[in-house]
């Protein structure tokens, strides 16, 4: 993100407190839905989803991602691939023990 | 020797140095995170007792929702800081990064106060595997917190001399420490609800 105009900066500031807003909103969402009636799974997943949403807006907007330049986005694909990986490792251990 | 492309593009890149050496340390900290993340999954899946998912019941969940709001509130001053360099305003960077690291120190400040909690009712790192991995992802987090406000009132005070003399390289250093902090919120965002609400 570099380049930027002062008039470019100034409408980002609009953009900036929209995204602190929807930020504090999804928080509260986040507290509100762990008192819903849901299974274990079913409650992981949906905090999880809410998450990624204000995880997206933080590395959209206030670290600049959205408009990046392509070499961050391969360094960051990359990383996302082996962050994947190692989520992934839990599972394939239990399938593994239980004989799947 | 002045050291290149601390201002100006490198072609191959696309950006300064500072900013790619960022992102790839950024990089590793995903994996950091992401490693005890996965820990946390495995732990989890592992509990075939209940008393895992049960461990954050005993979790302050109306002070960690506060604490989400304080890091996202010091990620918008963190941004709002770069901001004002951008547009010049000297006495608005300091302001917003003054309270940046205000809200750093609220931050550490309920954390104490939980892990006081913690302490006082006998829970430690040993009493579960829930609490095992509870203090050591918000102790790493807290870590990463210190590091960030000593980096952040470095150049509050003494750093801030920079943007007399080099004023762009300035802007761009502020701009590599935001993205460290909101990462920082970032991480946050995540073990809030696999911590305290699951």
């Amino acid at each position: 993100m570099s380049g930027h105009s002062v008039e470019d900066i100034k409408k980002s500031v609009k953009v900036y407190i929209g995204v602190f807003a929807s930020l504090a909103v999804l928080t509260v969402v986040t507290v509100a839905a762990s008192y819903l009636d849901l299974g274990s799974g079913e409650a992981f997943f949906l905090a999880m989803i809410i998450a990624s949403v204000k995880g997206t807006l933080v590395a959209g907007y206030f670290m600049h991602l959205f408009t990046e330049r392509t070499t961050i986005l391969a360094v960051l694909g990359l990383t996302f691939f082996f962050l994947l990986t190692i989520m992934f490792l839990p599972y394939i251990a239990f399938t593994d023990q239980a004989g799947v | 020797m002045e050291i290149p492309y601390n201002v100006e593009e490198r072609q191959d890149t696309g950006m300064y140095n500072a900013k790619l050496g960022i992102w790839l340390f950024l990089a590793s900290e995903v994996m950091l995170f992401g490693g005890l993340f996965s820990a946390y999954v495995f732990l989890r899946m592992g509990d075939i007792t209940g008393t895992f998912a049960s461990g954050s019941q005993e979790l302050n969940v109306p002070l960690a929702t506060f604490n989400t709001l304080v890091l996202i509130t010091s990620s918008v001053t963190m941004i709002m800081s770069w901001v004002s360099l951008k547009l010049g305003d000297m006495k608005k960077f300091k302001m917003h990064l003054g309270s940046t690291l205000l809200l750093a120190g609220v931050f550490l400040v309920v954390k104490y106060f939980e892990y006081s909690a913690k302490f006082h009712h006998g829970i430690y790192p040993d009493t579960s595997t829930f609490f095992s991995i509870y203090f050591t992802l918000t102790g790493l987090h807290m870590i990463h917190i210190l590091g960030g406000m000593v980096v952040i009132f470095y150049f509050l005070v003494p750093g801030s001399k920079m943007m007399k003399t080099e004023p762009e390289r300035f802007t761009n250093r502020i701009e590599t420490v935001g993205l460290y902090w909101h990462f920082v919120d970032l991480v946050w965002i995540f073990l809030f609800p696999v911590l305290y609400l699951l």
